[in-house]
């Protein structure tokens, strides 16, 4: 009860406001807006199920919005030439693993500091997809939206794949020995290193996982609309990273687990529809997002100044 | 006899429901070194929390030459003359000595034109005063660590300090610079500089004090002159208990050869031509200086740094030893110096902590089987006797004896043969240490091949079979146990240019 405080209280926080719109908006629950709602957070999940690991490792990924829109193409130009949509979907995963294995290999392999690379990184692939496509729209063919289903068939299919990876990522982390693993490369990769553990493979690892997964989201997000736009993951990274930090894990590493990344997740989502219910107006969106963060980043703050052992 | 510097009287301090202090009394003299002295946990560190302003008492007075002193902090301990050199030096690595030293004692604006040329005098002439030759333009963090303590020295007598508080600071020394600290000492009590003293070596404490004062369970249990108390009472204070034995009396007769070092070396690390045997059974201590190049060894032997010259034998096979996954795989452990960082990982739980190098074995599907986990835990807390509220604890919430327990019990799991132990009772309380020896004496009577590095002479002399020495990256002599202190110091301080040709 005690571990699990700090994701009990966003999940609390996130039922609060849940309540209050079933008290004041029942509107909200409507069960085809609410589809559509998941349906369009469902490629941010996938990607935050990596990042939480990425972080938890003591790492950061902010590449990851430039992988997206990368992985959006390449996926969009497949599926234009006639690649089945199964087909696509591996392709569009290993197309991140690779964007991945780059960061992994810079940060694991010469040990440079994450936030820089994946910052180069970042502005390298943006620019470049830039200058390749010139900000050209993909028309994709038929048979790619909702992935050869119907709409509602479609959307329930995105929804349930993505909280799929959630569980099956979630229950890995906490039930495997690569899991395990995770947690104490964050907490002290030396002493991981000294009991005969490999934080570097590790480490190269987890980029490449986030990588994957981010190309596995950029294809249900371009299952969601008739064309790709050649920016679609631009500031991904921040809304992940967010979504991360507000379910609890820790910035600093070791801490934290995939159950709260969702609450988080799922809490900053609720905003704006929340306020649209409420007839507030939707300027509010991003200051009270932000608000939630802090009062996140200040909680985490204050309790490992009580709390901490150092 | 004047007032006395500092005066405490019934101090009280409580965290949460944990009493740290529950009544000390305590003075210090102008001139005097004054020793204090307790067991992990008995209340040195509130103590002199206190006294330096970082905590406040609940009860109980502080008097500074002859003022009662309320609400104490930390700026008005530093005009009071009140100075603390930690054990670790809390300088700024990347400015230089004089720009240390001037941050601590300049006053000014911050807009104000610096001065380098007295900066930089008045650095040069504070370090001579203690005999330090350090220069004042080199960069903190090319200087060693008892060179960064005599520059918070030098800060210290430059900000006027009356009262000098050391915490554990020979901890990291090798024997000439303790020999030089000491002599430092002696020139602050000398000027008439009230010196508190803190230590878990005895043997200084003898050496060094004036007065020693003990505290148990938060309470100063007694003030005497250092030369009405031996050893063993000053123990018997601390502990509150007889101990019959310092260290514990081998038990078992070595068995059959081990492991062979032949002609070992390591560029990368500066160990060279090193040659030993340990037989299982048997505790080889490694003693040395500081830097001589003990833990460098232990870590070649243990594939950090692998070795690119010689031969090492383990039970008739050759080993090629590259990363500590082989080193494990070949029955190798190795409990690190250090262990707050390296040895476990403070935020786990001690379950996890005690599985880390056992994954595969443990966990073969790698799904992780919290039930074995949680048993083999319970295991070795119970057989090492680890005070915790259970396995589910978090390594940083214990002591550092118990720290050391769960660090010991990792590697214990992996069932070694060979178990190297670097620096086991560095920071550990007395009562904490006498289980690790007993331990140990245990491990190799069960045929544990053990070799025990420590820079405590004592402890390298009561505890080993045989032992070895080295100086400058290579071992300069094997002697046997039970060696005096003399011939063993003799061997470390001759350092061979030989073995480099």
């Amino acid at each position: 009860m005690k571990t699990y405080f700090r994701e009990l209280s966003v999940a609390a926080a996130l039922g609060v406001v849940l309540l209050a719109l079933a008290v004041f908006a029942p509107a909200f629950y409507q069960p085809q807006p609410l589809l559509s709602l998941l349906t369009r957070e469902a490629p941010t999940l996938v990607v935050a199920c990596g990042m939480a690991l990425v972080i938890i490792s003591r790492q950061i990924d902010i590449s990851v919005g430039s992988q997206f829109s990368v992985c959006s193409v390449c996926a969009g130009l497949l599926a234009a030439r006639g690649w089945p949509i199964y087909l696509v979907l591996p392709a569009s995963a290993a197309c991140g693993a690779f964007l991945g294995a780059i960061n992994g290999a810079l940060v694991a392999g010469l040990r440079l500091p994450s936030i820089v690379v994946t910052l180069a990184t970042m502005v390298t692939l943006r620019q470049g997809l830039n200058l390749v496509r010139q900000g050209e729209f993909v028309n994709l063919p038929d048979g790619i939206q909702w992935l050869g289903l119907g709409q509602t068939a479609g959307q329930w299919l995105i929804v349930l794949t993505a909280l799929g990876l959630l569980v099956a990522f979630g229950l890995a982390l906490r039930h495997l020995a690569a899991g395990r693993l995770v947690y104490a490369i964050g907490s002290d990769a030396e002493a991981a290193r000294l009991a005969g553990l490999r934080p570097q493979l590790s480490t190269f690892l987890v980029f490449v996982l986030l990588g994957a997964l981010t190309g596995l989201a950029a294809l249900l997000n371009v299952a969601q609309s008739p064309q790709v736009q050649p920016l679609s993951g631009s500031g991904l990274e921040l809304k992940v990273i967010a979504a991360v930090v507000v379910g609890g894990v820790a910035i600093s590493g070791g801490r934290g687990n995939l159950w709260g990344a969702f609450a988080g997740l799922l809490l900053l989502a609720c905003v704006a529809p929340a306020l649209t219910h409420l007839h507030v107006e939707a300027y509010w969106e991003k200051a009270i997002q932000g608000a939630i963060i802090l009062l996140a980043v200040v909680a985490d703050g204050l309790r490992s100044r009580k709390g901490g052992h150092r | 006899m004047s007032s006395p510097l500092l005066a405490l009287s019934q101090l009280t301090k409580s965290f949460g429901g944990a009493r740290a202090l529950r009544g000390v009394n305590f003075d210090l003299q102008a001139g005097e070194v004054h020793a204090l002295l307790g067991e992990n946990g008995a209340g040195k560190s509130t103590l002199i929390k206190i006294v330096t302003g970082a905590h406040q008492p609940d009860g109980g007075t502080i008097t500074v030459a002859g003022q009662i002193v309320a609400g104490l902090t930390p700026a008005a301990a530093h005009a009071l003359g009140i100075a603390c050199i930690y054990q670790q030096p809390a300088l700024f690595p990347d400015l230089t000595v004089a720009e240390n030293i001037a941050l601590r004692l300049e006053a000014g604006s911050a807009l104000r034109r610096v001065d380098w040329p007295a900066r930089r005098a008045r650095a040069h002439d504070l370090l001579a005063r203690i005999g330090a030759s350090i220069a004042p333009t080199a960069e903190v963090r090319t200087l060693s660590m008892p060179e960064q303590q005599l520059v918070e020295i030098a800060c210290a007598l430059g900000a006027g300090a009356r009262i000098v508080i050391m915490d554990e600071p020979t901890a990291s020394l090798t024997h000439q610079e303790q020999h030089l600290l000491y002599a430092v000492v002696r020139d602050l009590r000398a000027h008439g500089v009230g010196v508190i003293y803190i230590s878990h070596r005895l043997e200084e404490i003898f050496m060094l004090a004036d007065r020693v004062t003990v505290l148990r369970d938060g309470q100063s249990v007694g003030t005497h002159p250092v030369d009405t108390l031996t050893e063993a009472a000053l123990i018997r204070l601390m502990v509150g208990r007889e101990m019959t034995q310092i260290y514990p009396p081998a038990e078992s007769v070595p068995g059959d050869t081990l492991l062979t070092v032949c002609d070992v070396g390591c560029a990368a690390s500066g160990v060279h031509h090193v040659s030993f045997d340990v037989r299982a059974g048997e505790i080889f201590g490694l003693g040395g200086l500081v830097g001589a190049g003990r833990t460098e060894l232990a870590r070649v032997l243990f594939g950090l740094t692998p070795a690119d010259s010689g031969e090492i034998t383990l039970a008739g096979r050759r080993l090629s030893l590259g990363s500590p996954q082989e080193a494990i795989a070949h029955g190798l452990a190795y409990v690190p110096e250090d262990r707050r960082r390296h040895g476990v990982v403070l935020d786990l739980p001690i379950a996890h902590n005690v599985t880390m190098a056992i994954h595969r074995p443990l966990f073969p599907t790698t799904w992780l089987r919290f039930g074995a986990e949680r048993s083999l835990a319970l295991e070795f807390i119970r057989d090492l006797a680890v005070k915790c509220a259970g396995p589910a604890a978090p390594v940083g919430s214990l002591s550092g004896g118990n720290q050391q327990k769960v660090a010991l019990a990792r590697w214990l799991a992996t069932k070694p043969r060979l178990l190297i132990l670097d620096e086991p009772t560095q920071g550990v309380d007395v009562g904490a240490k006498g289980e690790i020896h007993r331990l140990i004496r245990r491990l190799a009577k069960e045929g544990l091949a053990v070799i025990l590095i420590s820079s405590d002479l004592p402890e390298v002399l009561g505890m080993s079979d045989r032992i070895g020495v080295m100086a400058g990256g290579t071992l300069t002599a094997i002697l046997p146990g039970h060696s005096d202190a003399h011939t063993v110091m003799a061997a470390a301080l001759g350092t061979p240019e030989k073995g480099a040709a």
